[in-house]
């Protein structure tokens, strides 16, 4: 493998783990305050068809962006009213939004656009365009790091590195900010942060909140920057994968930095190659496919490092008991 | 003291979720151009007033019996199985294999053996998931899940790499041999020459179904092991003070849920398709989900529940052929009805409360 193969599967890496990443430090602000969110791929999925079928219809990506990130705002308001407001079950609920997003966005498409489903390709405007970085083209002559710089660095979307620049946001809000002591506390030991005097239900939908947020910017991602339009159920299981992440991760956003650009290299490999050739053994591409979940599975059963979620997750808050 | 009669919590809340769920449903279909009360007529023009509409209703009613009971199952075990669909493709495969590799005289032998392998693949598909929950306290949710997308992997492999007939472009099996084929209602009902069931999936699974019902009844509300599943539903640690092994009803539990999910590809692989295809379980694993929420984990519900989803999945069909309406119209009716029997209970259920309680306190004054 040479030095520009090789480039290119770290290049698609970084474009396939920036949903996983942005849905992840979603699902880790949710988790966090103790709501569990298993909608991770609804509120995606909600957010990639309102960004294309509203950039499409205006031909500006950042209304689309804006839309996308309102309608998975409104999947988030329907999890925090069922699981903090009236104490539902936040798994089922979860549930309902992933099946709530998989059939509005093809009725409303096909309502809309009548393409069988999907929206319009976009185009120009329509789309998050490649952004270089300052000296990507001088500096390409340098070796090793010149392309490294070049290709692997520089000509990404604006919202890839809005991602990336989420990991230390999100570590320094969760761990060194007021507001993000209460959350993680809220999720804890909910009782306590009520008898401090801090509403456990507004800081609960704070964090459910900012879930939509994040969650909005991954799916707007996937449809106006990694592909040109919506296609129904193009979130294919990212949802779960970030979830996965989140676990993987222990609920840390360094740590979930790393999971997540795992689980884009897995992806961005079985992508490029079918099935790989290794020496004699063939590992099919379907044990690529398959790899995020089994790696979760085995650090659930907690044999390679444990991994303890918050202590209220899951778990409605009842103030008397 | 209830706070409701029994009647109440058993008929009413459900009815209104259904209810609510309808008017949102409704306003969905007036929102893209359509007309509801037209719409629903097509559906049941389409699912209940043909035999073969019946009998695709029946076809799919049948899956969701089985998938329902699975969910509900592990329900009265205060577990939330969300891997039906995993199971039941895994218990696909069994069915297959069965199949495919024994010599089967009589129809009646294979349905018996295949319901064997199905059950024994798709109880063994919910062993790691269930062990890890009850040995390690991984939680059973996020690990089904995780094993659905492992068990499409699996599948996938299987059926591209080793069960494919050679030349076969499409990932399935090889087509079972006659002396597997089930018989269908038409077979079973439609004297010689008449059109009844004509063309309709429904067979003898169905009967299968019915049984299962009966069967979970009798486990749950009849048996020693139904009566531990309960009470370790209600209360763990009451359970463990009555010697209640926590780590042995979770996993029987979870094998029975398993074991129900694979009978369920009894119907679509060796019934319907009569060869194992790669999206054989069509999400009914998670509409399982639904109808258990809806039928209140009793086996009568669940029947109703999933008469009703197979009526609504019969009619999608006839609306997306005659209508603009897609399919999709019916996953958002299935997200309504679980975000209202599920996740919303509480919305429909307080104000009922508050209602009764009103009513009593009058009651006692007068």
């Amino acid at each position: 493998m040479d030095l520009v193969t090789v480039l290119q599967v770290l290049d698609s890496t970084v474009r396939l783990a920036t949903p996983l990443l942005l849905a992840c430090l979603a699902g880790l602000f949710s988790e966090r305050s103790g709501i569990f969110d298993i909608g991770l791929e609804g509120k995606m999925l909600a957010a990639a068809f309102a960004s294309a079928a509203i950039a499409a219809v205006t031909g500006s990506v950042w209304l689309g962006l804006l839309a996308g990130i309102v309608a998975s705002l409104l999947m988030s308001g329907i999890h925090g009213l069922a699981s903090i407001t009236f104490r539902g079950n936040q798994l089922i609920s979860g549930v309902a939004i992933n099946f709530l997003a998989s059939g509005l966005t093809v009725l409303i498409a096909q309502d809309w656009f009548g393409q069988g489903g999907r929206t319009p390709s976009l185009m120009g405007g329509g789309r998050f365009e490649p952004i270089t970085l300052p000296f990507a083209e001088a500096l390409s002559g340098v070796p090793v790091l010149g392309p490294v710089y070049a290709e692997l660095i520089s000509g990404h979307s604006i919202l890839v590195y809005v991602a990336f620049l989420m990991v230390p946001l999100s570590w320094f809000v969760l761990f060194r900010t007021r507001f993000g002591l209460r959350l993680r506390a809220v999720g804890e030991a909910p009782e306590a942060v009520d008898t401090a005097g801090v509403s456990v239900i507004g800081l609960r939908y704070a964090a459910v909140m900012i879930c939509g947020l994040l969650c909005g910017l991954a799916g707007a991602y996937l449809a106006t920057g990694l592909q040109a339009g919506f296609v129904r159920e193009m979130t294919a299981g990212r949802g779960y994968i970030a979830l996965a992440a989140l676990i993987f991760a222990k609920w840390r956003p360094w740590y979930a930095l790393s999971a997540c650009l795992l689980f884009g290299l897995l992806q961005a490999v079985a992508l490029r190659y079918q099935n790989i050739d290794l020496g004699g053994i063939t590992i099919p591409v379907q044990v690529m496919d398959a790899l995020p979940y089994i790696l979760t599975v085995v650090i659930l059963a907690g044999f390679v490092g444990k991994a303890i979620p918050p202590r209220a997750g899951g778990e409605p808050y009842v103030k008397e008991r | 003291m209830d706070k409701m009669p029994a009647w109440a919590d058993a008929v009413l809340v459900p009815l209104i979720s259904i209810l609510l769920a309808a008017i949102l449903s409704a306003i969905v279909i007036l929102a893209i151009g359509e007309n509801p009360v037209d719409a629903f007529k097509l559906m049941v023009d389409g699912a209940l007033m043909r035999s073969s509409g019946w009998g695709y209703t029946l076809y799919y009613t049948t899956n969701f019996i089985f998938t329902g009971l699975c969910v509900a199952v592990a329900f009265h075990a205060k577990m939330f199985n969300i891997g039906g669909e995993g199971q039941a493709m895994i218990g696909g495969l069994g069915v297959a294999l069965a199949c495919l590799f024994i010599p089967f005289p009589h129809w009646s032998v294979a349905l018996f053996v295949a319901m064997l392998a199905g059950g024994a693949f798709g109880a063994a598909w919910a062993l790691i998931p269930s062990y890890l929950q009850a040995k390690r306290g991984s939680h059973i949710v996020i690990t089904t899940i995780m094993f659905n997308f492992i068990a499409a992997a699996v599948l996938n492999y299987v059926l591209v790499n080793l069960l494919r007939p050679t030349g076969a472009m499409d990932p399935a099996t090889a087509t079972f041999p006659a002396a597997t084929h089930l018989p269908t209602f038409q077979d079973m009902f439609a004297p010689e020459g008449s059109r009844l069931f004509r063309g309709s999936p429904a067979n003898v699974t169905f009967f299968l179904a019915v049984l299962a019902c009966i069967g979970f009844w009798f486990l749950i509300w009849r048996t020693k092991l139904g009566y531990e599943i309960r009470a370790f539903g209600h209360s763990e640690s009451a359970a463990k003070y009555a010697g209640i092994s926590p780590v042995r009803i979770t996993i029987v539990s979870m094998l029975i849920s398993g074991g129900l999910a694979g009978l369920m590809a009894l119907n679509t692989t060796m019934g319907e398709a009569e060869r194992l295809v790669l999206n054989a379980t069509e999400g009914a694993g998670f509409i399982g989900i639904a109808v258990a929420l809806m039928g209140r984990s009793h086996p009568v519900g669940v029947f109703l529940a999933a008469l009703l989803f197979g009526f609504l999945y019969q009619g999608g069909a006839e609306l997306a052929l005659w209508t603009n309406i897609p399919r999709e119209l019916i996953t958002v009716i299935q997200a309504l009805v679980i975000l209202f029997t599920g996740a919303l209970d509480n919305m429909v259920r307080m104000p009922l409360e508050k209602l009764f309680l009103g009513m009593r306190r009058n009651g006692q004054k007068g």
